[in-house]
């Protein structure tokens, strides 16, 4: 059973409903305090050479908004890039833009929460 | 590829948008890892990513202005129009007057915000 609304929800043209532009607009509040979060503490940091920097980033209080805004900023540029690419690329080129896309995306969360881990937990540089 | 755009402040704020969005996805994300990575390795790696932005006085080179001045302005140029994009998605802001002049806005805020960011970080 389900009422007429949930029936037709995810039958539009692109057969998926509004999650995409749902998502993108959640990722753009959670941006949005995370950004302004990441060039406060930038904007307060007494110096930026490297004993400073990683002092900052190997407390909690940086390391856990600094993951967030990883994640939230990568899936943000993710779905927006797919629009992007989708205006201007069609047929095999919007097929391997995509997966090149997900690769890239995937590659630059991976390299930044290993980074920001290992800062965090205090690994020998 | 045909453009079909008469020039608006909406129009300008679009494009700007998508562009922003795309250098700091692209050129942004990519020294954002860069720097992260370069901490988390260690003194060497992260005296190397310092060395591409300033000179050896320890000011900021051409690079370093060109770069950090255009990503501060991207930041706060793509938050104002993508703020301006949630007000209308309410369905407000459309009127033409008020369109154009939230488009307009965007650019001040962009502006300033950026100017403010840089002059706090030279007095400082």
């Amino acid at each position: 059973m389900s009422t007429e609304l949930g029936r037709v929800r995810g039958y539009g043209s692109a057969h998926e409903g509004v999650h995409h532009w749902w998502h993108q607009k959640l990722t753009a509040g959670t941006n949005l305090l995370l950004m302004a979060w990441l060039l406060t503490s930038l904007a307060m940091l007494p110096a930026y050479d490297f004993a400073t920097v990683r002092i900052w980033l190997g407390s909690a209080w940086a390391a856990i908004p600094m993951l967030l805004l990883i994640v939230s900023v990568v899936y943000h540029f993710r779905l927006g890039l797919q629009v992007a690419i989708e205006d201007y690329a069609r047929m095999q080129s919007r097929f391997v833009s995509i997966v090149l896309l997900n690769v890239y995306a995937a590659a630059i969360a991976g390299v930044a929460i290993f980074s920001i881990l290992k800062i965090a937990f205090g690994a020998a540089q | 590829m045909q453009f079909h755009y008469r020039f608006s402040p909406a129009m300008l704020t679009s494009i700007i948008h998508r562009a922003t969005g795309a250098a700091m996805a692209t050129v942004g994300a990519i020294l954002l890892v860069w720097w992260l990575a370069a901490i988390a390795s260690g003194d060497a790696a992260y005296a190397t990513f310092v060395d591409v932005f300033t000179t050896d006085r320890g000011n900021l080179n051409i690079v370093g202005y060109v770069v950090g001045i255009g990503l501060t302005w991207a930041v706060f140029q793509h938050m104002a129009s993508g703020i301006r994009h949630l007000v209308m998605d309410t369905g407000a802001a459309f009127e033409l007057k008020t369109n154009q002049l939230a488009a307009r806005l965007t650019f001040v805020f962009s502006i300033a915000m950026t100017v403010l960011f840089w002059l706090w970080l030279g007095l400082k």
